[in-house]
């Protein structure tokens, strides 16, 4: 029986403790420094605004980990030993293991803004930048006005938070249009509005150049770099995406890039040291998949496909079609396959947009064969299945298009848009 | 890190915001319309019951509308369930406490003190609360009001006004927009109107709410309403046998279809008031595996309890040999247990591997009705059964489930244990149509491939208490007994992962391992023997 031990109880260490379970008898050990119990950290906003508590968000009751002899420590692991097989808290407790699995996550970016380490400004990663943000926001008469800073998934999330509270927002956001570095125009052009409409003050093409202190140490302005314009402000969101949470293992021989190398088998460098989510980051990209891919179903899959390592059938990480999942403020958000921001050489895209504003969908066909490469859909739910079947058996848009309707996953008496679509794309086919 | 925090994940719990002032002057409106109703309970004398009551009645239905066209129509459509953890009202706070008290009391009165809400005795004319009811009876039916009149119509009032709220909630879903018309109009109509012009039109037949059937209706059978029945005519068999065919055929057919939610969200008075004015607590209900395990335990312990009292309660009444009614008493056990013995057998043929080890719970419960039955055929006379009085089992079920559990705590415990206490933990009909729903209907609600994130929306918002988290994020559709198809949870879903679908038998039930989107070899190695 091999004692395994999982740094990080987020989404890809508890699947991977999962499934050993499930495959195996030995011994496992989950450490976390952040809570007691595994929780949902894309639910921390809906604590926030007050639609869901702490308890909530734990997709587990706490007798969970017991009965399955999943053993929980609270501790923060400072150095790991590769040589002894040994990680020493920063109580300085020694705890020894067999396998270890680094599955740390990630944490806020800071490019070096002056003020940034201010008191009022913090990221939204984990549970204790929600305290953090409770104690910073909790009303508007606290905070007269929230400055975010960088235009991603979590600044939007945040800006919502914030309004749920009648906290006015202001969100810097460097690109021209928002995450129009992965959303194509239409789209991000779409998302902008619908930000405008939630009476979100939207600042295109702002960078961030410093954060003004009060004499206390508090944030209490930040300052625009193109305009050099002050806006006053008493909390500020750090949201310019995440990256490895790795410092800890500076010292352990553990080959490290931006996050922890590891190879298709999620092994390191390190023989029985293993790393697995967003702290990961593949040597090679797989496919056109990013090498570090801080998403919550990636977590998952390098879980189920570690433990399947860990418990003796070693098998390559090998993840599927490409999908994903989002909500802005009221438009929920899916993709399946790659549609690109920028659309690549071969890759032509279909959009349509409904005329309220808060429906589209882009289609990527590839030019010379006319091959189904991805789907965008805002506003109306689709099928993961359908296109990850369609995908797989590399239907042409031609198809995708007239099937459409297979694919509808909105609730009943929805109003469907697909005889729109159809007929917008031949419409579209006749005038190229 | 303070106890406090482990609760709302707050240093302090948040305060909820102010509300406006157009809300504000609401509340004054709805709040005066109340108060003429306790000014009538005080027995102030009002100069006019029937415009007090019209003023009554329309100041509360006026308020509620106010309210909610600033609560939901100064925003844009989408999910509105901010602070609904914070308010003390829906938090289990100081007001939801008060409410609950307030509601409890209520109801306490008006199943067991009748005479202090007014009500005359003995031909005496009602005073106070009811005889401020008096005008708006007589216009519908010709007679006065009854605590039940009264009852009825602020019930039917709640569900039309909170109804309204609810549709402006969910105005971008027409799914819930529907479900809320069908059911104030079943309500309106067919719960409150109906039957009093029925009662115009032939006094002999006994109030009938047709879509109230056996077993929510537990007198249904009783004796006095079958006499009553049989004897206004064509009128009251037709109802006598629409009651029958409800329960044996209408129901098995359209929960078939479409899973019990025909029923309990659609059409059931009982669903309908808990998804308009009960909607503010469905966060409530308890998601613990112990509260799923007690549910099961009481459900069917008061659906036994309901079979076996009114088999008695038809036993007792029924000649010894058949002159008035088709048949006797012991063809009538036989009817019953060879009824019972039936469905018993056909589940367990084709559907114990689906029923686990809840199958020998079926089996006791089978087996305690088969006992009664032949206890009843040994110790059952005209007034008696096991030696006791049947009257008198039949008014403890009425005491105990009909008014402690369905009203009570049913409803008076809404901000407490949430909007279907009475529908999750004890409704022998909700019972029936989820054991219904769980073997054969072609109803589930879907997951989508692999895009759960485990957030938990869903299990929060479920008013039936079911983790559909725990299915969702492996990927299994949901098929639960208990599930009503609200459709909530897949309505305030962030990444559109659940679907109320009606879809073919086969596959119904699909647990995996290994999610969509991952390795698909890997997904057939783990999910293969499932």
């Amino acid at each position: 029986m091999k004692h395994i031990v999982i740094i990080g109880n987020g989404i890809a260490g508890v699947t991977a403790a999962r499934h050993i379970r499930k495959l195996s008898d030995n011994k496992i050990t989950i450490i976390s420094a952040e809570t007691d119990h595994f929780f949902s950290r894309t639910a921390l906003m809906y604590v926030y605004m007050g639609h869901m508590k702490y308890e909530h968000t734990k997709p587990y009751e706490d007798y969970f980990w017991e009965k399955n002899r999943i053993d929980l420590k609270r501790a923060y692991i400072k150095q790991v030993l590769t040589d002894d097989k040994r990680l020493i808290t920063s109580e300085g407790e020694k705890i020894a293991y067999d396998s270890l699995i680094i599955a740390t996550g990630s944490k806020p970016n800071k490019f070096g803004w002056p003020g940034q380490d201010l008191k009022g400004v913090q990221g939204l990663y984990s549970y204790q930048d929600l305290e953090k943000l409770e104690a910073n926001a909790p009303d508007k008469e606290t905070c007269n006005r929230a400055v975010i800073v960088g235009g991603g998934l979590i600044g939007i999330e945040m800006a919502e938070m914030l309004r749920s509270r009648n906290i006015p927002v202001t969100f810097l956001v460097r690109e021209d249009s928002f995450w129009n570095g992965v959303l194509p125009a239409g789209e991000s052009a779409l998302i902008n509005d619908h930000i405008n409409d939630h009476h979100i003050d939207l600042r295109l093409g702002t960078n961030l150049k410093e954060i003004i202190s009060d004499e206390n140490g508090r944030a209490k302005a930040v300052v625009i770099a193109e305009t050099g314009e002050q806006l006053p402000c008493n909390v500020v969101g750090l949201t310019a995406g995440v990256s490895p949470n790795i410092d800890f293992l500076k010292e352990s021989g553990i080959e490290l890039g931006r996050g922890v190398k590891v190879n298709r088998f999620l092994e390191t460098n390190i023989k029985d040291v293993y790393a697995i989510g967003d702290c990961a980051e593949q040597h090679e990209p797989i496919g056109m998949r990013r090498p570090i891919e801080a998403v919550w179903y990636t977590g998952r899959m390098m879980g189920e496909t570690l433990a399947q390592t860990i418990c003796g059938n070693r098998i390559e990480y090998k993840p599927g079609h490409w999908f994903n999942s989002a909500k802005f403020l009221d438009i929920e958000y899916q993709t399946y396959g790659w549609v690109f921001g920028r659309p690549q050489e071969y890759e032509q895209q279909f959009h349509w947009k409904h005329e309220d504003n808060t429906k589209c969908i882009t289609i990527s066909t590839h030019k010379e064969t006319g091959k189904f490469l991805g789907i965008n859909t805002f506003g109306i739910r689709m099928r993961h299945e359908i296109f990850d079947r369609w995908l797989t058996e590399e239907q042409p848009t031609d198809y995708v298009i007239k099937h459409l309707p297979v694919a509808n996953f909105d609730p009943e008496f929805y109003k469907q848009f697909e005889k729109q679509i159809l007929a917008a794309y031949n419409n579209q086919l006749q005038t190229a | 890190m303070n106890s406090k925090t482990n609760e709302s994940m707050s240093l302090a719990k948040p305060n909820a915001q102010d509300i406006s002032t157009k809300k504000k002057v609401a509340l004054g409106i709805g709040f005066t319309g109340l108060f003429i109703l306790v000014l009538a309970l005080a027995n102030v004398s009002l100069p006019n019951n029937g415009i007090f009551l019209a003023l009554s009645l329309g100041l509360i239905i006026a308020g509620v509308i106010i309210y909610s066209r600033d609560e939901y129509l100064t925003k844009l459509e989408g999910i509105k369930n901010d602070e609904a953890w914070f308010k003390s009202i829906s938090s289990r706070g100081i007001w939801g406490w008060v409410l609950g008290v307030v509601l409890t009391l209520f109801y306490i009165v008006l199943y067991f003190f009748a005479e202090l809400l007014g009500l005359g005795s003995d031909g005496a004319p009602n005073t106070g609360l009811i005889a401020l009811f008096d005008p708006l009876s007589q216009l519908l039916s010709g007679r006065n009001a009854s605590q039940w009149f009264v009852y009825g119509t602020l019930y039917t009032v709640a569900i039309v006004a909170f109804g309204y709220k609810f549709m402006l909630k969910y105005r971008h879903n027409r799914y819930q927009q529907l479900r809320t018309a069908s059911v104030m109009f079943f309500q309106m109509a067919f719960a409150f109107l109906i039957p009093e012009f029925m009662y115009r039109l032939n006094s002999d037949v006994p109030y009938n709410d047709i879509k109230n059937m056996w077993p929510l209706n537990y007198y249904a059978f009783d004796e006095w309403r079958v006499d009553q029945f049989i004897n206004s005519g064509t009128i009251g068999m037709a109802f006598l046998i629409f009651g029958i065919l409800s329960i044996f055929v209408i129901s098995p057919f359209l929960t078939y279809k479409y899973g019990k939610r025909w029923y309990c969200s659609w059409v059931c008075g009982c669903g309908g008031l808990a998804e308009t004015a009960g909607d503010p607590f469905r966060h409530l209900s308890s998601k613990k595996m112990s509260a799923w395990k007690l549910e099961r335990w009481l459900i069917h312990t008061v659906l036994v309890f309901s079979v076996v009292m009114t088999t008695a309660v038809i036993y007792t009444y029924l000649g010894y040999d058949a002159e008035k009614y088709w048949f006797n008493k012991d063809n009538f056990l036989l009817f019953v247990g060879g009824f019972l013995t039936l469905v018993f057998v056909v589940i367990m043929v084709f559907k114990r591997h689906e029923l686990g080890k809840d199958a020998r719970y079926g089996a006791i419960g089978y087996a305690l009705v088969i006992v009664s039955l032949i206890a009843m055929h040994y110790t059952g006379t005209t007034n008696e059964i096991f030696y006791l009085p049947a009257s008198g089992m039949r008014s403890a079920y009425g005491f105990y489930i009909g008014s402690i559990f369905s009203g009570v705590i049913g409803t008076g415990f809404y901000p407490i244990l949430g909007n279907r206490a009475w529908c999750r933990f004890g409704c022998p009909m909700a019972a029936v149509l989820g054991f219904q729903q769980r073997m054969f209907s072609k109803f589930r609600i879907t997951t989508n491939g692999g895009q759960c994130i485990s957030c938990g929306n869903c299990s929060n918002s479920c008013e039936m208490g079911i983790d559909v988290r725990a299915y969702a994020q492996k990927g299994e559709n949901i098929v639960r007994s208990s599930c009503v198809g609200c459709g909530v949870c897949s309505a305030v879903c962030p990444r559109g992962v659940l679907k109320l679908e009606n879809g073919s038998l086969e596959g119904r039930i699909n647990p995996t391992d290994v999610l969509l989107g991952n390795d698909v070899d890997l997904m057939e190695l783990m999910n293969a023997d499932k």
